[in-house]
């Protein structure tokens, strides 16, 4: 019995020992965190995607608090979201102007030729070492659909022709689908850039209307209806000058031929000019005979 | 080399035994005919693209530089044919994206001699104006990588070359240009041998072929100069043995330390068409302007090895050695490692050992087979030569953790031989999912 008594007040003696150590431990290493880093960590979509240029979510917290950032830098959140983390720090909430990732090719199955059929791992990365993938512009859209399987918001969906169509009010610029493209077609855009240049083939006109039917041929009728300097044509394709954004006009795209250069009205749609030949074909072209 | 003959029995671990389908090795090189143009791409090796020396308009000799050497990595580029610059741009390449390249027009009523060149006494030469020659013949590797040969042939400062490690093995199926070379060209080769011995210091030269060879094994036994340390070694016939690495460890029975160099050694590895064109070329004075090619395949009705001028579209090859119209894929190099490719009007670069021809009856059963999930019957595994896990990588390549690749599964070491594809009992693109993987890597290395 004795031993029992002995053995129990030993271990509460233990007990009560190492809880002082614990306790002694817990004042001298405290590290005082700012109990607001939580708070705003909770209300970040905590998708840890990256957009806003810090390593994740919590990181971003920390450097809102710090002052080193403004809420609104976090394009996941809707802005009333990041108002309310604004007037939980006191802090102006700052304004990004939106960016939506867009593509700069339209060259679906419809318009665009084949050279040869790829046949093999499904993804536009492993078609791409595979001779380019097989479509005879070596610089247009695979539409294997890497872009869409990488977007973590359900942004990016493939239409009928196989080619990503963005959603903007999903997209969130965070910038996956601009690394995963093997033919670097993506780039994040402001949508105050409304002109936009639909296709990056840099062969001459005929060879790339050969192959693509709404591919730049860089007759450089854009260039000409447009104010001076905000478009030039560089390697047969014309290029927009974005520090000149603001004198863009929606002119310039209505005489080219191929409907390459188009206008975003507003950032999910976008127009071709009167003069663009119409594509009526929604069958997918033949191969292309050597 | 009794020492040697104690490796015999395994010539090195794993690997696998393809079907050999050799149908040209008895088939002598013919010359095929100048092409109405030939496209030249600058950048036909591993290394900075070359700088054009030519402009538009201008009329060139057979032969004649047109581009030079744009730094120590690059290689300059000859004229093919007699002929006129017809234009300096854009072009497809077999990797996919378009290439500056010089199209050259040729003259129908040359007579395509080559005119240009100086001989030279090399025996004169000490050896770093060796490998300077070996630089101004544009020489790349031609069993396939296309590394500037002179780079290869530096020894750097402070290592030792004991041994030149000659690969005549020529393992990929299909592929018979070396075995072609070596039966009919062996002198050459020798000559090559001993500049490239001179070139690095090398003391002996070991030329290795795979036992299915005895023809070319015997004509460079008798091409051998008498007294020299040139010796001709057999091999057990084993895929992938042209790869250096194996071929050393076929050989010596050591193998090259993972992430190091033949050079870690005290060797220096070269095919044996690099040798034998040097072997011509540098006495010569001359530039790298054709090279040998097996077209082959069920798809061809005149298969054969062809001494073609670089920058012949494939197109044109394949019309004169007779490949169908209903020709389903064309790959370039040999079936395991070679590349398929999307356009015929591609040019045969210094790279190219191989066009192989398959019609669609032959793909009939491989076309639309989809990939099963891995069962991890181990198959890969007991087939990479390098060791590693091809299943582990595989998974980790479907989940894109690259970097786990590269830092605890050695994918850096994959030298992409396609045995773990080849073995794939469920039909997973494992060979194909490192290349995208290594690509993805040495982007992230770039950046």
């Amino acid at each position: 019995m004795t031993n029992l008594a002995y053995a129990g007040a030993f271990m509460a003696l233990l007990g009560v020992a190492l809880a002082g150590v614990i306790a002694f431990a817990n004042r001298r290493l405290y590290v005082y965190e700012d109990p607001r880093i939580d708070q705003v960590e909770e209300l970040l979509p905590k998708s840890n995607c990256g957009a806003c240029g810090t390593a994740g979510c919590r990181n971003f917290a920390e450097k809102v608090v710090a002052g080193e950032i403004l809420p609104a830098q976090c394009t996941v959140n809707a802005p009333a979201q990041n108002t309310v983390i604004a007037d939980l720090l006191g802090v102006d909430a700052g304004s990004v102007e939106k960016r939506v990732a867009r593509l700069a090719c339209a060259g679906g199955r419809h318009v665009a030729y084949l050279r040869a059929r790829y046949a093999g791992h499904t993804s536009c990365r492993a078609a791409a070492v595979v001779s380019g993938g097989g479509k005879d512009c070596a610089w247009g859209c695979l539409g294997l659909a890497d872009c869409a399987e990488v977007c973590d918001f359900d942004a990016i969906h493939m239409d009928t022709h196989g080619l990503p169509v963005v959603d903007a009010d999903k997209c969130t610029a965070c910038n996956d689908c601009v690394e995963v493209c093997p033919k670097g077609l993506f780039s994040l855009e402001p949508v105050s850039r409304k002109l936009w240049v639909a296709c990056k083939n840099l062969a001459d006109g005929d060879t790339a209307e050969a192959s693509c039917e709404v591919a730049c041929t860089a007759c450089g009728k854009c260039v000409v209806d447009s104010a001076p300097g905000v478009m030039k044509l560089e390697n047969n394709l014309a290029v927009i000058d974005y520090a000149q954004n603001a004198r863009a006009a929606k002119q310039a795209i209505e005489r080219c031929p191929t409907g390459a250069i188009v206008w975003f009205d507003n950032p999910n749609f976008s127009i071709k000019g009167a003069e663009s030949k119409k594509i009526l074909r929604q069958n997918e072209l033949p191969l292309i005979s050597a | 080399m009794k020492l040697l003959s104690y490796f015999r029995g395994e010539a090195f671990q794993r690997g696998v035994h393809p079907p050999g389908c050799k149908h040209t090795a008895d088939t002598p090189i013919r010359r095929l005919p100048f092409a109405p143009r030939l496209v030249v791409p600058l950048s036909q090796h591993i290394g900075k693209p070359s700088r054009p020396i030519v402009r538009v308009g201008e009329e060139v000799l057979r032969g004649q530089p047109i581009a030079e050497a744009d730094g120590w990595l690059s290689v300059p580029q000859h004229a093919p044919a007699t002929g006129v610059v017809e234009a300096i741009e854009l072009r497809p390449s077999a990797r996919g994206p378009w290439t500056e390249c010089i199209v050259i027009r040729v003259y129908e009523a040359s007579t395509q001699e080559v005119l240009w060149g100086t001989p030279q006494d090399l025996d004169a030469f000490p050896p770093q104006d060796i490998v300077l020659a070996v630089q101004r013949t544009g020489m790349v590797g031609l069993g396939g990588a296309a590394f500037p040969s002179h780079a290869k042939l530096t020894v750097p400062e402070g290592a030792r070359v004991e041994t030149l490690v000659v690969n005549g093995c020529e393992c990929e199926p299909y592929l018979t240009c070396d075995h072609r070379l070596m039966v009919e060209h062996a002198n050459d080769l020798m000559t090559g041998i001993r500049h490239a011995m001179r070139a690095t210091g090398a003391r002996r030269a070991i030329i290795g072929v795979e036992d299915n060879k005895p023809a070319a094994a015997e004509a460079m036994r008798r091409a051998l100069p008498p007294g020299s340390e040139i010796f001709v070694e057999e091999v057990p016939t084993k895929y992938p043995q042209g790869s250096e690495k194996m071929l050393i460890t076929a050989l010596f029975g050591v193998e090259v330390p993972s992430g190091k160099l033949p050079l870690s050694l005290g060797m220096v590895v070269n095919n044996v068409g690099t040798l034998a064109a040097l072997g011509r070329l540098l006495p010569a004075g001359q530039g790298l302007i054709e090279r040998v090619v097996t077209v082959t395949g069920p798809g061809v009705a005149r298969p054969g090895d062809y001494r073609v001028p670089l920058g012949t579209p494939i197109s044109f090859v394949l019309d004169y050695a007779g490949a169908p119209a209903q020709a389903r894929q064309v790959i370039l190099g040999g079936p395991m490692m070679g590349q398929s490719v999307a356009s015929l009007d591609v040019p045969v670069t210094k790279g190219v050992s191989g066009v192989l021809v398959f019609r669609g009856e032959d793909m009939a059963g491989r076309e639309g087979r989809r990939s099963y999930p891995c069962i991890k019957c181990g198959e890969c595994v007991e087939s990479c030569p390098m060791g590693l896990n091809p299943s582990m990588l595989g998974m980790l390549a479907a989940r894109r953790e690259y970097d786990a690749m590269g830092e605890q599964y050695h994918l850096g070491d994959c030298f992409e031989c396609g045995c773990c594809t080849y073995t794939c009992p469920s039909n997973i693109p494992l060979v194909q999912q490192f290349r995208v993987a290594k690509q993805i890597l040495r982007e992230k290395a770039a950046a």
